[in-house]
């Protein structure tokens, strides 16, 4: 723990970014979160601060009080090296359900055209791998989901389409992900995922977190439909396995 | 209740706006023109955070009730009380059955309408502003209505604020340095803050963009967070100023932060309006 350098940068009055190593890294993702945890139990009360972790960043803000840029870089840094103890992290794998089929993942054709693979070689290689969460945004409850294989690898679409439907899975660059909600996207979309990724009435209205897994499983047309209407009412049983990093 | 006989082309309600599920993806939301509203409800001797309405470009036809008090502010708007004009910023009694309606937009884009305690819908993930989906619509529809408290007796220690337009006519956002503006290189510093800006017609409460462009940005960078009143800088140039239901989190550069009265500044801004950037 607090191996890495890192770099501590003004964000306006509000906000203040602290900065790790510019890479897609596990271990620094992992050690984003354990100094979120630390602040969050010894320094910066969760009432006043929002943590904004993001692959090798992490966003402080404060919503009420200006923050004295001068006085809190040099508190962070002595926080960040000082000694602590070990933190667990709280983390789950999760498995999602796909329906691979054309009809949802629009952008198959596109996708295997591009990258010289059969639709059945794309869902393997998107349902085998295991996904980090190296952050949430875009939308409420879009998770960016990092650990894509590169055999999947394709870039964003050149023109977004005005409406990706909800539940969409997409890829783009080294990325995967899952559109909450009806939306303009550019990612290319292979399959529909039949878990509602957000919902503003649940009292943790995004079940996903940053460093959770989430692993895909391919799913029929008619189990799509069936876990999408217990979804809507509430009685889909979500897979979530303890993850121990 | 407040009856929405007309709605007007985009009438939301909005208090401070929805913290603490921004690592949700949730946008914070809330008053655009926080200066504005304030003063509103200050007049009412409201809580700061009280649900106001925010009314932009074309205003509603409302019908009240019960007895309040009410303030209006921010853009200058024709607003008639049973058809005798109102000014901004200043209280007014409002009886069973009073008809407001609103005409011409003057100066501004966004006027505020303030009740006596706020609004009272239910706060949802801790706050009454509309976003959809957090919210069931995006903004108030025809013939449905929002609940406030009756007030009858209210005896206001300021009845009128002396506002002047300066806030709405300001040319000059100042800004702090975003946390990519070291990468800027002097072209585009120049650029920057010598053009005069004006705004593009893709404008509204997630972000604002300009019509003119600078010099684009090649360096890539991970996603990581953005906030109210970030500029981000495309590859293309183009710049584009994330408003109060801006994305939380981006991939472009953030070359400059908006102060929390630029923010309210902008917000003031309509399609052709121009203004400059001026670091603090």
């Amino acid at each position: 723990m607090s191996s890495h350098k890192i770099s501590i940068r003004p964000f306006g009055i509000h906000a203040i970014l602290v900065e790790w190593p510019v890479k897609i890294e596990e271990a620094i993702l992992n050690e984003i979160l354990e100094f979120v945890q630390y602040l969050k139990k010894y320094h910066l009360k969760e009432t006043a601060w929002e943590f904004i972790p993001a692959y090798n960043s992490l966003t402080l803000i404060c919503r009420d009080a200006e923050i004295d840029f001068g006085v809190l870089k040099p508190k962070l840094e002595e926080w960040y090296l000082a000694k602590k103890e070990p933190v667990l992290l709280e983390q789950y794998l999760w498995r999602l359900p796909v329906c691979y089929d054309a009809e949802y993942g629009v952008d198959l054709q596109e996708v295997s055209d591009h990258l010289g693979i059969s639709f059945q070689e794309i869902i393997k290689l998107h349902s085998s791998a295991i996904y980090t969460v190296y952050g949430i945004g875009f939308l409420p409850g879009f998770t960016y989901l990092g650990g894509l294989p590169e055999a999947l690898e394709i870039p964003r679409k050149p023109v977004p389409r005005a409406k990706v439907f909800k539940g969409s899975v997409g890829i783009a660059g080294k990325q995967t992900g899952i559109y909450p909600q009806d939306s303009p996207g550019g990612w290319n979309i292979i399959g529909i995922c039949s878990v509602s990724m957000f919902d503003a009435k649940s009292k943790t209205p995004c079940f996903l977190k940053v460093g959770d897994k989430v692993q895909f499983y391919p799913i029929s047309k008619a189990e799509y439909q069936l876990h999408k209407i217990e979804s809507e009412v509430g009685i889909y049983k979500m897979e979530k396995l303890k993850w121990d990093a | 209740m407040l009856n929405i006989i007309k709605a007007g082309f985009f009438t939301t309600l909005q208090d401070q706006g929805r913290f603490l599920f921004r690592n949700m993806g949730v946008p914070v939301s809330g008053v655009m023109d926080t200066m504005a509203v304030s003063k509103i409800n200050a007049l009412l001797e409201n809580d700061d955070n009280d649900a106001v309405l925010e009314i932009t470009m074309t205003g509603p036809v409302l019908s009240f009730e019960e007895p309040t008090f009410i303030a209006l502010g921010g853009a200058e708007m024709a607003v008639f009380l049973n058809d005798l004009p109102i000014r901004n910023y200043r209280v007014y009694q409002i009886k069973k059955g009073d008809v407001l309606s609103y005409g011409k937009l003057e100066n501004g884009i966004r006027n505020y309408l303030g009740v006596k305690g706020g609004f009272t819908t239910e706060p949802i993930l801790g706050s009454r502003s509309f976003y959809k989906p957090v919210t069931q619509h995006n903004s108030v529809k025809d013939h449905t209505s929002l609940p406030y408290g009756i007030c009858k007796d209210f005896k206001p220690k300021i009845t009128e604020l002396k506002v002047d337009a300066s806030i709405i006519e300001a040319k000059v956002l100042k800004v702090y340095k975003g946390p990519e503006f070291q990468q800027l290189h002097p072209n585009q510093l120049e650029q920057l803050f010598y053009t005069e800006f004006s705004v593009a017609k893709e404008n509204n409460r997630m972000a604002y963009q300009v019509n003119e462009t600078i010099e684009g940005y090649q360096v890539s960078m991970l996603t990581s967070a953005t906030l109210p009143g970030t500029v981000q800088l495309t590859p293309a140039g183009k710049l584009i100023i994330l408003m109060k239901d801006g994305q939380t989190t981006g991939g472009y550069p953030r070359i400059l932060q908006l102060s929390d009265e630029a923010i309210a500044v902008l917000s003031q801004k309509k399609s052709g309006d121009h203004f400059t950037f001026k670091l603090i």
